[in-house]
């Protein structure tokens, strides 16, 4: 077999989590209009005021039109060819209803729902499709305050906290995308930390598109109290089709005085083959609000999937002395497109902002850095550090660095370092030297190359993490 | 042990290596001297299997194995290590994730199970003893921001490590300080072996003084001019190449 016969091979097997469930599932035919959020919030039995905020969202969305500024080649997408809702049609009262072929399901990924078998330490939230499937240690959780549910349970039995809160960090007029996620979200999950309570587990949700032809809309929204501690991971795959299939997701996170937020994804929605036919389109924003003095939010994402990434996970650093951070690593492999950043907005004093992005390009990947860091008039004394490293495998890929930066006070201070790299023959000669293969070889500089990133990462999911690096970069050199 | 009969080797169209014949029985050191420029990392780069050089001509028999059609990792797995002139940093990878899975790797091919992490460190910091490499340097990352001196250290820890059939160690002593110069060359005496055999590339007869050679080679422009026993270094160390390159020195 020729080495380019090997790649193939690899390649064509690389995405494992792109297996099919046959279930029976309701669904809403496809288009979008007034009628269809309608049935939506009917099928969900939703408050009047959920459903005007969605009608409210939906008018707003069809005067408004996609972004044009990201660096992305994206094939127009049908809005109306789309179906909005998808659902097991036996919707489970408890974790034991589950339809055993979902359970089975995320049994495949790795994702064990039942309480006794879930990883020691991790509550998950499973989405399946528009709808929460199951929530494992609830009541443990209860106990202490801890309100972790699907977005729906949510609505009906905390509106307060939901009418208080959704929209309030990323309104529907922020863009196109979160317009159209306000006017037909789904699910998703909640989480509220009491005040001073630190969240005694990782809280995890699980998203897997099965349906065809339908998109993901979910919605997050997490919100710390004040002095109380979370750390949440969100999870994602979906099978492997060949049309292109819509993600966009909103996240909203509040974190009020002294509370901490860290928030970690691995992504890993299908990419699409090695001829960038099919994979998810992940339109997605994601944002979070220090809301209170001294607190922090934390993002980190290792983004592996989705054959068109659009996402900057940012932070507004209202309160003084309030820090945000980002922490990312993405790959782009085959056809691949990512035009992802952070956005950091100090706006309190002492507030403090560290950005850490490591893009990987291979193939015909094509990547931006975007990121904007500003700072407002009255905040003193802000500090930002931004690292942005690029490391390109081959000569077929691409990799840019957009840094935007905006000051309105004069006693901050940035920092701003950017390094593009290639592996280097004699770097892959070394390590074959030392009596490894060159996959392993190209493996080990590229996890060295993104250890700043994945030590932030919760332990159990770092080495999932690691794993996924190394089969997203199955085949990328040779 | 190695055996080179008429190696032809061009990079870029040049032509770099012309004719070389060497013999290393097992067991035996023999050293390798030159002028700059005369092929010497050249012939260990093409031992070890490097990219971009053209092998015209010849035949390279290891271990009873033609060498020359084996992948770079193949030949390192079979027991050819090569110390580098200049060895390469690998960013973020630390030196004991990276040795041990080199370690496994060539275990794996010997037919020997995996260490287990407990047992490397063990066998890690037996061998850091040896070349005197500080514990701090064993945990960084592969020879990043390591000085001179130290990579050269690391490059001998690593060879106690793998434990190599055949070690190629070019200019090893380059860089290294007069104390080092001893620990490094105790270290390689340590892992002398009927079994294993070495070729030190090397300008200067110090080294020698330190890791006695069984046979010394002048390689001259692509080509080995003379081969002696030990007394030839010194001859050299005295007289220069002139003789060889026919230019005197002034
Ligand atoms: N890729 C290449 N393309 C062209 N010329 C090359 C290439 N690699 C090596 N050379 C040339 O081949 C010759 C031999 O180089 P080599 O590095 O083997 O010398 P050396 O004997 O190790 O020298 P030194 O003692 O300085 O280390 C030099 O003239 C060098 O410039
Ligand atoms: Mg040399």
């Amino acid at each position: 077999m020729s080495s380019t016969d090997q790649i193939q091979d690899r390649l064509s097997q690389e995405y494992d989590a792109g297996f099919v469930t046959d279930i029976e599932q309701d669904f809403a035919p496809p288009g979008l209009s007034e009628d269809i959020i309608r049935f939506i919030s009917a099928k969900k039995k939703e408050p009047e005021w959920l459903l005007e905020y969605r009608l409210k969202a939906y008018r707003l969305w069809t005067e408004m039109t996609e972004p044009v500024w990201p660096k992305l080649k994206i094939a127009p997408v049908d809005y109306q060819g789309i179906s909005y809702y998808a659902a097991p049609k036996e919707g489970p009262k408890s974790l034991d209803e589950v339809d055993p072929e979902i359970l089975e399901t995320f049994e495949k990924l790795g994702i064990p729902l039942h309480e006794r078998a879930a990883l020691a330490g991790v509550a998950v939230d499973a989405v399946f499709d528009s709808v929460s499937v199951a929530t494992t240690f609830k009541g443990k959780l209860a106990e202490m305050g801890v309100i972790f549910c699907s977005f729906s349970e949510a609505v009906e039995n905390h509106p307060d906290l939901i009418k208080k809160y959704l929209g309030s960090v990323v309104p529907s007029t922020d863009n196109f995308y979160a317009a159209l996620n306000a006017a037909v979200f789904t699910d998703g999950s909640f989480v509220y930390i009491p005040k001073g309570v630190r969240c005694p587990m990782e809280l995890s949700t699980y998203f897997r598109i099965n349906a065809a032809n339908t998109g993901q809309f979910e919605r997050t929204l997490i919100i710390a109290d004040e002095g109380s501690h979370v750390s949440y991971l969100e999870g994602c795959t979906a099978p492997m089709r060949d049309e292109n299939q819509l993600h966009a997701a909103v996240v909203e996170l509040v974190a009020h005085k002294d509370a901490e937020i860290k928030y970690s994804t691995v992504q890993n929605w299908y990419p699409g083959n090695k001829d960038g036919v099919g994979g998810i389109y992940n339109f997605v924003t994601k944002r979070g609000i220090c809301e209170g003095a001294n607190s922090k939010i934390s993002w980190t994402q290792v983004e592996t999937g989705s054959s068109i990434t659009w996402k900057y996970p940012s932070c507004i650093l209202k309160g003084d002395g309030s820090v945000g951070e980002f922490f990312s690593v993405a790959i782009s492999n085959n056809y691949q497109q990512a035009d992802t950043g952070t956005k950091m907005i100090h706006l309190g004093c002492n507030t403090k902002s560290t950005i850490v992005s490591k893009g990987i390009t291979a193939g015909h990947g094509q990547q931006t850095y975007r990121g904007s860091v500003r700072i407002g008039k009255n905040a003193e004394n802000a500090r930002n550090y931004t690292q942005c490293d690029s490391l390109l495998l081959g000569d077929t890929c691409g990799a840019h660095t957009i840094p935007y930066v905006e000051v309105k006070n004069k006693s901050s201070t940035l920092e701003h370092e950017a390094t593009t790299s290639k592996i280097g023959d004699d770097q892959l000669f070394y390590c074959r030297q030392r009596g490894l293969s060159e996959e392993d070889a190209v493996n080990l500089i590229v996890n060295g190359f993104c250890k700043e990133v994945l030590k932030e990462l919760p332990m159990e999911f770092a080495v999932e993490a690691q794993k996924l690096l190394e089969v997203s970069l199955e085949g990328a050199v040779g | 042990m190695l055996s080179i009969r008429n190696l032809h080797a061009t990079a870029d169209g040049k032509s770099i290596l012309k004719g070389i014949n060497l013999e290393v029985p097992a067991g035996e050191v023999h050293a390798i001297m030159g002028p700059n420029g005369s092929g010497k990392s050249t012939l260990s780069h093409v031992l070890a299997g490097r990219d971009g050089y053209e092998i015209t001509e010849g035949k390279v028999t290891f271990d009873g194995e033609s060498l020359l059609e084996k992948k770079p990792e193949d030949r390192a797995r079979a027991g050819v290590f090569l110390a580098f002139q200049y060895p390469v940093e690998l960013p973020g990878v630390s030196n004991v994730y990276f040795l041990k899975a080199a370690l496994n790797a060539v275990r794996k091919a010997r037919g020997e199970d995996p260490l287990d992490a407990m047992d490397f460190m063990k066998l890690a910091r037996e061998k850091a003893k040896l070349v005197e490499l500080d514990d701090g340097l064993v945990k960084r990352a592969v020879n990043a921001g390591f000085s001179g001196g130290e990579k050269k250290r690391n490059e001998i820890f690593q060879m106690a490590m793998l434990e190599p059939k055949l070690a190629i160690l070019d200019e090893t002593d380059s860089g290294l300080d007069i104390d080092a110069l001893a620990t490094v060359s105790k270290g390689v005496n340590a892992l002398r072996d009927k079994a294993r055999s070495m070729l030190i590339i090397t300008h200067y007869q110090r080294l020698l003084d330190y890791i006695v050679p069984d046979v010394v080679h002048v390689l001259v422009n692509g080509q080995i001019a003379r081969t002696g026993d030990k007394e030839l270094a010194k001859e050299l160390e005295a007289k220069g190449y002139a003789e060889f390159t026919g230019r005197a020195v002034s």
